[in-house]
Parts: C-alpha cells; sequence; structure tokens
C-alpha cells in the first residue's frame, strides 16, 4: 500500500474567486481554505456552479479571477507536482465500457504506480470480485461507477475531489463511500466534494454553500 | 513517471481497437471500394489505369484517413477519459503524439499494408511498388498527425467530421501532391527520391510541431 497519506501536507487555499458563466456571476469574493482533516461539502441548488468551483480547484479550468493557492504558491506553477497528490472524479467515470473493469482502473491509476495485486483487492472492495474480467457493458451503470471509485483505495493522493460520487450507487455502495471518506480525512487526508448526499455523520464536515450570489 | 499515462492510454487505445475492429475496418473497406470500383466506372484499359494508379490510391488512403479521424477524440471526451488525462497533469504533448501513433498504427501502417493489393487491381507499374510504399509509409504519419489536431479540435462538436475535413483536407494538399508525384515519377521510371525527402521533412516537421496544436485544442475543449 501507498505511504500513509499523513505524511503530506494539503494546504490548498483560494482567495477572492470570481467566476462567470454567460453573464451570470456563479460565486463572488470566494475565500476556502482546505487542510489535513478537511471534508469539505458544496451544496446549493443545481447550477449553482458545484462543478465549476471543483473544476477551478483541481485546476481543470482556468478562466476565473482571483487566486489559487497549493502551499502557498499559485497552483498552475507546479501542476503536475499538484496533480500527483490530489485525485479528481468528475461526473464522467472515464471508464471504457469494451475494457474489464481490471484494464479499466489499471488505466485510471496509471498516473500512480499501483501493484497489480492492490488493484485486484480495490475491485474487491467494491464488491467487483468476479467481474475483474468481464468487459464492462456486461455490468450496470453502478457497478461501472464503482469501478471508477475504487481507485479511492489505491491511488497514493492525498486530496480527493470528487463530483457527486454518490450518484448510481446502491445501499452498500453509499455505506462503502462514506467509510472511506471518514477513512481519509481521519488519516489526516482532505476531500472536496459535491453532493446531495448528507455527510452529517463525519465530524470534521464544513460545508459551503453555494447559490447565494445572484446577478 | 511521465511514461505511465502515455505508454498506458497508448496500450489501452490499442487493446480497444482490438475489441472494436469495426471502427479501424470500415475505412479500410472504403479503400479497397474506391479503387475496385474504378476501373469499373472510368475505364477498364491497363494503360490508362498505369498511369493514374498512384494518384488514384493515395487520394482513396486520404479519404479513409480523414473517415477514421472523426473518432479519435470524440469518445475520449464523451466518457471523460480527457479530463483525467488533464488532471493527471502529465504532458498534453506525449499524449496528443500517442494518440496520433495509435491513430496511424490502426490507419495508416493498415492502408500501407494494403495498398500493393490496390496498386494490382488498378494495374500499377511494376517499378512503382517501392515508391507507393515509401512514400505511404513516410506520408500516413503526416495525415495521422495533422488529422488529429483536427479531431483535437472538433472533440467537443457535435457533428464535427464536416468541420474536420474543411479544416484539415487543405493541409493535406502538399502531402497529396508529392506523394502521388513520387508514384508517378517511379512509374515511368524516373528519380523520386526528391519527393520522399520532401514528405520526411513534412513529417519532421509535424511531428514537432503539431503535438503541441493538439494539446492547445484539447486544453481549450475542456475549460470550458
Amino acid at each position: 500500500m501507498p505511504a500513509s497519506s499523513g505524511q503530506t501536507t494539503i494546504d490548498l487555499e483560494a482567495r477572492q474567486l470570481f467566476c462567470e458563466r454567460d453573464d451570470r456571476v456563479l460565486f463572488d469574493h470566494l475565500d476556502l481554505r482546505v487542510r489535513n482533516g478537511d471534508l469539505l461539502q458544496l451544496a446549493g441548488p443545481n447550477g449553482a456552479g458545484k462543478t465549476t468551483l471543483l473544476r477551478l480547484l483541481s485546476g481543470l479550468n482556468r478562466d476565473f479571477d482571483g487566486e489559487l493557492l497549493w502551499h502557498g504558491e499559485a497552483l498552475y506553477d507546479d501542476y503536475s507536482g499538484y496533480a500527483s497528490l490530489r485525485l479528481y472524479q468528475g461526473h464522467l467515470a472515464a471508464v471504457k465500457k469494451a475494457l474489464t473493469p481490471l484494464e479499466n482502473l489499471s488505466w485510471l491509476v496509471s498516473q500512480w504506480s499501483v501493484a497489480e495485486d492492490d488493484l485486484w483487492q480495490a475491485l474487491d472492495a467494491v464488491e467487483l470480485g468476479g467481474y475483474e474480467e468481464t468487459p464492462c457493458q456486461q455490468l450496470s451503470a453502478g457497478q461501472q461507477r464503482r469501478v471508477a471509485l475504487a481507485r479511492l483505495c489505491v491511488a497514493p493522493a492525498p486530496l480527493w475531489i470528487l463530483d457527486e460520487p454518490f450518484t448510481a450507487l446502491d445501499k452498500y455502495g453509499v455505506t462503502w463511500l462514506e467509510q472511506q471518506l471518514q477513512k481519509k480525512v481521519e488519516s489526516g487526508g482532505a476531500v472536496i466534494i459535491t453532493s446531495h448526499h448528507a455527510l452529517e455523520n463525519i465530524a470534521s464536515l464544513q460545508q459551503l454553500e453555494l447559490g447565494s450570489v445572484r446577478a | 513517471m511521465s511514461l505511465g499515462l502515455v505508454g498506458a492510454t497508448i496500450r489501452r487505445d490499442l487493446t480497444l481497437a482490438a475489441r472494436n475492429p469495426g471502427e479501424w475496418l470500415n475505412p479500410l473497406m472504403f479503400f479497397l471500394m474506391v479503387a475496385a470500383l474504378f476501373p469499373l466506372a472510368v475505364d477498364p484499359d491497363p494503360k490508362f489505369l498505369s498511369k493514374i494508379a498512384g494518384g488514384v490510391i493515395w487520394v482513396a488512403a486520404l479519404l479513409a484517413t480523414l473517415l477514421s479521424l472523426d473518432a479519435l477524440y470524440k469518445a475520449d471526451v464523451e466518457d471523460g477519459s480527457l479530463e483525467q488525462w488533464l488532471a493527471s497533469g502529465e504532458s498534453l504533448y506525449a499524449m496528443s503524439l500517442g494518440k496520433a501513433l495509435v491513430h496511424w498504427c490502426i490507419s495508416g501502417l493498415p492502408l500501407t499494408l494494403m495498398a500493393p493489393l490496390l496498386g494490382l487491381m488498378l494495374s500499377l507499374p511494376a517499378d512503382a511498388y517501392q515508391a507507393l510504399i515509401f512514400s505511404l509509409l513516410v506520408g500516413t504519419p503526416v495525415l495521422s498527425l495533422l488529422g488529429a489536431v483536427g479531431a483535437a479540435l472538433t472533440a467537443g462538436v457535435r457533428s464535427g467530421g464536416l468541420l474536420l475535413s474543411l479544416l484539415i483536407l487543405p493541409l493535406y494538399i502538399p502531402v497529396l501532391i508529392f506523394a502521388a508525384s513520387a508514384v508517378y515519377h517511379a512509374g515511368i521510371g524516373m528519380d523520386y527520391k526528391g519527393q520522399i525527402g520532401f514528405l520526411g521533412a513534412l513529417l519532421a516537421l509535424a511531428a514537432c510541431l503539431t503535438p503541441f496544436a493538439s494539446a492547445a485544442a484539447l486544453k481549450l475543449n475542456l475549460s470550458r
């Protein structure tokens, strides 16, 4: 297993973020800071800019005003350094239907070097044991989703940025994911998440309500 | 770990091509059909055919390449793979080069291997086979590299196939002119090293520069 995530310092800071889409202000003067042990849930109605903010924080979208700092320095100065420490999971699972869960997972974590044994264990952990070599088109939507989520078990990234990860998961999957989130923040990692799912049972939960600023 | 993701992507794309052979066999069938129909529609006289064979094969190869380009980045945009590349912070230059290489392996390389068969069907002069193979071997990678830029630009556009053709076809013209001329000159017993040399220069230029353009286009596509 990768080195414990508690050893890496997480310090992601946003200062005075301003972002608009189609002449509509999504957020203005937004400040936030995420450090080890934090779980930040972005809340707000549909279209409030949750996904946009997540993409800004992961460095995918650079169309905004304000400052994004990683360890006190501009995030883009060392983007690949930042990218290796944070895991971004968007709406789209990036799972190819013609490939097996094992092949998909191995591509999804190919940016880090992960042993193949760990991949098998990760698939087992998301209840895909026995399906490792079945093409994903024969799996259900929830199972395909789990293939992507399986990398939460193996990717050595201390910061997770997850966009609606509870989508299409069944009761077991939801409980599993809640446990993973809890374990992550307890072990000193950090999570930024958008979800309409209630996460109250995790102690360090902070919520950020978007959508209060309207043009 | 720069090679990690790029290598994994090349392997994954080749696996995908092996599982869905339809995608890359279609353009090959098109290539074959054009060459088969030409003598029927125009003139089956071997003397006439041998004169135009090189040009016909090259035009068909070019159009077959265009056919296969549309899908290059589309699936990756739609299923989120592209987002994951960008999120990985790995060099998009290497990634674009890798994608173009995969495209050549499933389009340019089989076209090159099939071309002698088409030469036979169109009674290509015996002296011209070598030139045909060389010109395709050097020219089709240029088509893949240039086409990848167009595919990257139009990846986010619905039914961007026509747009892609309009963007890329003008850039293909120099390749077509020099390659067809190489085959023609070889057929009439003249030296064709100059044309192949020019194609080689184009390939070197395209291999260095087009991945920058592809990378920029892909970034543009994703920062919506």
